[in-house]
């Protein structure tokens, strides 16, 4: 018995280690100059991966360094696959589960396992993970370190990012959940752009904190009340929160639910996005936005519904109401916005509502939908990104203002902009049209006022997507902008998998639905569970102090 | 005996010490002040050991002597620091966390 | 892959039968496959493509074409009711009780539509080749085409809504491309947004109508629709009907998402000539045919049809004679004509055999038509202004032969394809009888009015008369590969309606996959009856008309003022501005509201919550005063009151 999810977690984090090593490892700061003048002499141009600089030290050093994370980040997305391909589909429940004490007096377990839903988010997060590396190569080049720090910090995030989804005690996830901040907290504080970033960061992470917080003293109430931190004892017909009282069940239910409706983000609490997003390389906003906020939508499906579901009752129409709220009010802010990555942040805002509107609908189609909706998201939205991101890599600015007429001289970076961006707005052939169809008619056999809004948010779609086409691609080129070049090799290869994954996703998304299936035919029950039956369940308090 | 004697010199003692805390501006004399103060109450520790026949007063005016030793040694390399950067002993003077 | 043989929508569990029974049949899904990969091929094989891209796509189409004629001769030789065949590729996806599969259904009506999409279609490919010969990026030019094609062929082979959809939408994606193919003009870039903006609109109407048919009827694959009508109430059968039509008055350019059909004229004119006869605008004609049974059970939705169609006619036809650009006056005409086709369609099966007719006619002429009109332009120098044609005939006597074929057979010179299936649709609505079988005939013919009027206007200007070119303009006659399929078109205009109508082919034809009536068209009671010899009346005033302003006396170079009603006209009856002042203005005042709101609101409410825990901590960081006695002072004075407490409490 291998243990697939052990391996997955351990591996980036141990590649963080050494990079950072590697990193370390260098000449004194005087070839930093030299690498510079390298820089200015190949000018860019010889951009890729396989070529060696001709620069020595640091340069050279921070490039092996790269490398090892690239390659550990490889490896990491190939123990995921074969972990993926070993899922067994048809089971309900954990799989791949493993259970150790951590902390014994507190009940505290290294729990992990997953089901489909996880699944298929890790393999998000690894999917994302060498990409983002790709498209980030050159980014960081003229700083001391050249860029091997923030390689480090992803491959922290990555150890982190399966942890949260794998996790099956609570605490664990709680410490997974919180510790995330911290690489990310640097990726955008330290790492990021413009002059803002600072405060971005300290924003995105007081918003964090404040929801984090909340959610501990959740979680200290679901150890009080069912005297366990393990997830496959809590939850079910006989687990140990089963028999405990709605009240208290609706309190502790608030207290997940506002961490992770500040995480995934959800109208009203989403302020943070936008400003994070900005304030991001676009390498850090497609974890974010694609990996880190999907934190949030899945702790609902998994935590919300599955510990408390004789709380949720009284959450459905309020969360449903938000959802649509988010959903309309996303796109119409992001129709307004000038700056592209913000603009992305927004479009996230309203499809994160779908997807949240697709969790609490508690039909099994708005439920898949919505689990598959936040994988699909996470490719079309980290393509956009990534593609913003080669803008950025070229002119220095996300402003729409600054670009025009780009398909001219650049018709592949147009091209993939469009494909990503079609994606977005939900054309069927793409991944996410699947997801969002699934959730609109699963939200009308719930309610049809909500899914009528909702539609509305895929016309509004379409105008912010393609206005921002329109602005930034087609029309006469300017001179300024006349030398851009088109995407190179290095480029291509970080955009082009996403890209294909969203076609094949949208033509033949069965796989994922299947592995789906049987943890969305668990949760969508809950609205509709008996969840008096469960009276002979026995809490284990006394046997554990 | 009387137990009483001992207190009442041990009280003095303590406001001797208390007294000299707030009115001395000069760190060193201060600090002979909170000595003093502590040494009021290792009297009256020992004083109330002796009275009731048990021996956890000594014990506890012992770890008072422990770490009164430990806070000498700390506070005196704190103010031969001040001192040497501000060329002065005067706690007014010190304020640099002020708001 | 299996083929399943049932009876359209009369059959809700259809028999199973085995793909030997059929070879061809299960290989109907490489009638959309070809195109798509010819799309695929040129548009990531990049510029190695350059040197043979543009024959690859149009051979693919053409291999699209012999299939679906082969497909044709398989469903010839079956019985009448067994012509409807259902061809499941692949499960795409599968949740709980929805399921959507990529499945096709051949049947009479949709093999109808794959012919004339792949023929008209690839014609228009091979013009292309000639009329794109100078263009750079006529690889590209090709692949969307080929995509096009393939998207159309996947809306109407689809078996179930969502299929449908998938076509419906990659039919507004290639439109988007192409529409804005030359996308430096802003002008470009501007429309093609603006036709997937309206297209999405309509697209709203079928996504809700999915929803309602999963919620309600629990399904969303045709036969399982079709079968549970009859059980579902008036109401969800109306509101699907409504909301169908709503997408069918998107993507057929009907009242009121019209608007974006002339700015569409941005494409290049063989993208023209595709939109307006092959492909889009046809879609929404075939879904009200397709979901004919939903519209059956909802006679106030059929209203809303009819009165759409014919509202659209009448606009279509008003715009077409006032506007002077050649390609919006026949962009008019098509609206004008699609109207007429929803009309028809609307009037339930006595109206669908004459619907689908003279859609099939209307693509060879109307494709025609464009393709004259692109060669004229070619040889203007890409000017569309047909103030400053004029004389054209001599300079270009295969264009004028074959436009004046097809203008013969737009407006219904009798015995030409247009006359056999106008006169088809005039007889089916008069045929409803009463008051509104009246209204509605007369709305036709009045139609057919301006049909003359404005078609005639156009050739006029265009090819008679005396010249009025610009300077350094030298027309000249185009290349074969662009008169070519011109001529074929010309032949098709002639012949094709005869074809159709004669011993009632079609009727027969069609009638098992839509449930149509057969009406036996009687060509002497069309010169004879009431109706017939109005339409022939009405032709005579409107050439004649149109003779009088345009012929008879010299054609102004620049437009006259024109009074009230030819303004109104010229500017599309005010549709822009109609939409400019109800959904872009209050968009616009609500996005910045919103933006406001984020920002004075809902931020400010955040920042207001950290500046308060600022201030406070600033505050009670003033009793810092940095002076150690104080704070021995005050821990003295903790002291006393802790002291004070116990002796108090003890």
């Amino acid at each position: 018995m291998i243990p697939w999810l052990t391996i997955a977690i351990a591996l980036p984090a141990i590649g963080a280690v050494a990079v950072r090593a590697l990193s370390r490892a260098r000449t004194p700061a005087a070839d930093t100059a030299q690498m510079r003048r390298s820089e200015a002499a190949t000018g860019g141009g010889t951009d890729t991966i396989t070529q060696v600089r001709p620069a020595r030290g640091t340069a050279a050093g921070a490039e092996n360094a790269k490398r090892v994370a690239f390659g550990f980040s490889l490896a990491t997305l190939a123990v995921v696959v074969a972990m993926a391909l070993r899922f067994d589909t048809g089971a309900s429940g954990m799989q791949f589960e493993q259970t150790h004490d951590w902390i014994p007096r507190f009940g505290v377990h290294y729990a992990v396992g997953v089901d489909g839903i996880a699944l298929v988010l890790i393999l998000l997060s690894a999917v994302l993970v060498p990409l983002v590396m790709l498209a980030a190569w050159r980014e960081h080049e003229d700083r001391e370190d050249g860029g091997a720090g923030y390689f480090a910090l992803i491959l922290v995030l990555q150890a982190m990012m399966v942890g949260v989804f794998a996790a099956t005690d609570v605490f664990l996830f709680y410490v997974f959940f919180e510790a995330m901040l911290i690489p990310v907290y640097f990726m955008i504080g330290r790492y990021g752009r413009g002059e803002q970033r600072a405060r971005a960061a300290v924003k995105f992470l007081l918003y964090s904190l404040v929801g984090g917080l909340i959610m501990l003293v959740a979680v200290i109430g679901v150890y009080v009340a069912g005297g366990t931190f393990l997830w496959t004892e809590l939850t079910g017909s006989g687990g140990a929160l089963a028999g405990i009282d709605t009240e208290l069940a609706v309190w502790l239910f608030l207290g997940f639910f506002i961490a992770f409706a500040i995480k995934a983000p959800m109208w009203p609490v989403h302020t943070w996005l936008p400003d994070a997003a900005q304030a991001s390389r676009p390498g850090t906003a497609v974890l974010l936005v694609g990996v880190l906020d999907k934190v949030g939508t899945y702790g609902m499906l998994r935590y919300c519904l599955e510990l408390f579901p004789s709380a949720v009752s009284a959450f459905v129409w309020p969360v449903v109401a938000l959802s649509v709220v988010s959903i309309v009010y996303g796109a119409i802010l992001a129709i307004g916005q000038s700056d592209m990555m913000r603009l992305v942040a927004y479009t996230s805002v309203s499809h994160f509502g779908f997807i949240t509107l697709g969790i609490f609908a508690l039909t099994e189609q708005a439920q898949a939908g919505a689990a598959l909706y936040m994988v699909n998201h996470g490719f079309a939205t980290g393509a956009l990104f990534l593609v913003v991101g080669f803008l950025i890599s070229r002119r220095g600015s996300a402003e729409i203002a600054d670009y025009g007429g780009v398909q001219r001289v650049a018709p592949l970076l147009a091209g993939a902009f469009l494909v990503a961006g079609l994606a977005g707005l939900g054309l069927p052939g793409l991944a996410p049209f699947v997801s969002e169809f699934l959730v609109l008619i699963g939200v009308y056999a719930f309610s049809p006022v909500a899914a009528v809004i909702a539609v509305l948010g895929v016309v509004l779609a379409a105008l912010y997507i393609l206005w921002m086409f329109q602005r930034t691609m087609t029309g006469p080129t300017p001179e300024r902008l006349s030398g851009l070049k088109d995407l190179n090799v290095r480029e291509k290869w970080a955009v082009g998998p996403l890209l294909a994954l969203l076609i094949v996703f949208g033509l033949y998304p069965q796989p994922m639905l299947d592995a789906i299936g049987p943890a969305v035919e668990r949760t969508a029950q809950i609205g509709t569970a008996d969840t008096s039956a469960a009276d002979g369940a026995t809490t284990e308090e006394g046997g554990r102090e | 005996m009387d137990p009483m004697n001992y207190i009442v010199l041990a009280a003095l003692l303590f406001t001797i010490g208390a007294v000299g805390v707030l009115v001395r501006r000069n760190a060193i004399i201060v600090f002979m002040c909170v000595e003093l103060m502590l040494n009021a109450c290792n009297l009256a520790f020992v004083a109330f050991a002796r009275m009731h026949g048990d021996i956890e007063g000594q014990v506890i005016a012992f770890f008072v002597m422990v770490v009164a030793a430990a806070e000498v040694v700390v506070g005196l390399a704190i103010i031969m620091q001040i001192f040497r950067t501000r060329r002065s002993a005067s706690l007014d003077d010190a304020n640099l966390l002020k708001n | 892959m299996a083929v399943v043989t049932h009876h359209a929508y009369l059959a809700a569990e259809p028999a199973v039968a085995t793909a030997a029974d059929s070879p061809v049949l299960s290989f109907a899904w490489l009638l959309f496959a070809l195109p798509l990969a010819g799309a695929a091929i040129l548009l990531l094989g990049g510029r190695r493509t350059d040197k043979w891209g543009h024959l690859l796509g149009t051979l693919l189409p053409v291999a699209s074409f012999v299939l679906a004629a082969l497909i044709l001769f398989d469903l010839l030789g079956r019985a009448g009711d067994a012509r409807s065949v259902s061809v499941p590729v692949y499960e795409w996806f599968t949740v709980g009780g929805f399921s959507a599969g990529v499945d096709l259904l051949v049947d009479p009506l949709s093999i109808s539509f794959a012919l004339l999409i792949t023929f008209v279609g690839s014609l228009i490919h091979v013009y292309s080749i000639g009329y794109m010969a100078e263009d750079p990026g006529r690889r590209r030019f090709f692949a969307y085409l080929n995509l096009f094609v393939a998207a159309m062929l996947v809306l109407v082979l689809a078996d179930n809504f969502v299929l449908l959809f998938l076509g419906w939408e990659g039919v507004g994606l290639a439109s988007y491309l192409l529409i804005g193919f030359w996308q430096y003009k802003p002008s470009a870039a501007t429309a093609a947004k603006k036709a997937f903006l309206i297209n999405r609109v309509g697209d709203l109407g079928l996504l809700v109508a999915m929803m309602i048919m999963f919620a309600v009827l629990g399904a969303v694959s045709f036969s399982e629709v079709f079968a549970a009508v009859p059980g579902a109430s008036d109401g969800i059968l109306l509101a699907i009907g409504l909301l169908l039509l709503l997408g069918a008055c998107g993507k057929s350019a009907q009242l009121p998402l019209q608007a974006w059909l002339l700015d569409a004229m941005e494409g290049p004119t063989p993208v023209s000539a595709l939109i307006h006869a092959a492909t889009m605008v046809t879609a929404g004609v075939y879904l009200i045919v397709r979901a004919g049974p939903i519209f059956e059970g909802a006679p106030v939705a059929q209203t809303a049809v009819v009165t759409v169609g014919a509202a659209t006619m009448l606009a279509g036809g008003i715009i077409a004679s006032a506007k002077d650009d050649i390609k919006k006056s026949l962009a008019g005409s098509t609206m004008s004509q699609i109207g007429m086709m929803v009309l028809a369609a609307g009037l339930g099966p006595v109206g669908y055999v004459a619907a689908i007719a003279h859609l099939i006619t209307h693509g060879f002429f109307k494709a025609g038509l464009f393709l004259g009109a692109g060669s004229v332009m070619h040889a203007m120098n890409e000017g569309v202004d047909m103030r400053r044609y004029g004389g054209l005939a001599a300079k270009m006597p295969i264009t004028f032969a074959t436009f004046g074929v097809g203008y013969l057979a737009i407006i219904g010179v009798p015995l030409l394809s247009g006359w056999w299936t106008k006169e088809s649709i005039i007889s089916a609505t008069f045929g409803v009888g009463g008051t509104a079988g009246l209204v509605l005939g007369s709305a036709v013919i009045l139609g057919a009015l301006l049909t003359a009027f404005y078609m005639s206007r156009m050739v006029f200007m265009t090819f008679l008369g005396k010249p009025r070119w610009e300077e350094g303009v030298h027309p000249h006659e185009s290349p074969a590969s662009m008169t070519v399929p011109m001529v074929l078109l010309a032949i098709g205009s002639l012949a094709l309606g005869a074809f159709l109508m004669l011993g009632d082919r079609f009727a027969t034809f069609l009638a098992p996959a839509t449930g149509a009536e057969v009406h036996h068209f009687d060509v002497a009671h069309a010169f004879t009856a009431p109706y017939g010899i109005a339409a022939l009346v009405v032709l005579v005033l409107g050439v004649a008309a149109a003779w009088a302003i345009y012929l008879r006396k010299p054609v102004a170079e620049t437009a006259p003022k024109g009074n009230l009603v030819t303004v109104a006209a010229s500017r599309e009856l005010y549709g822009n501005e109609i939409n400019e002042g109800l959904v872009m203005r209050p968009g616009q005042v609500l996005t910045k509201a919103l933006a406001v709101i984020e920002d004075k609101v809902i931020d400010a409410a955040v920042h207001g919550l950290g500046a308060g825990v600022r201030d406070s901590s600033s505050g009670l960081g003033r009793a810092q005063t940095g002076f150690a006695r104080s704070y021995a002072l005050t821990m003295l004075f903790g002291a006393v009151i802790v002291a004070a407490t116990l002796a108090v409490r003890l």
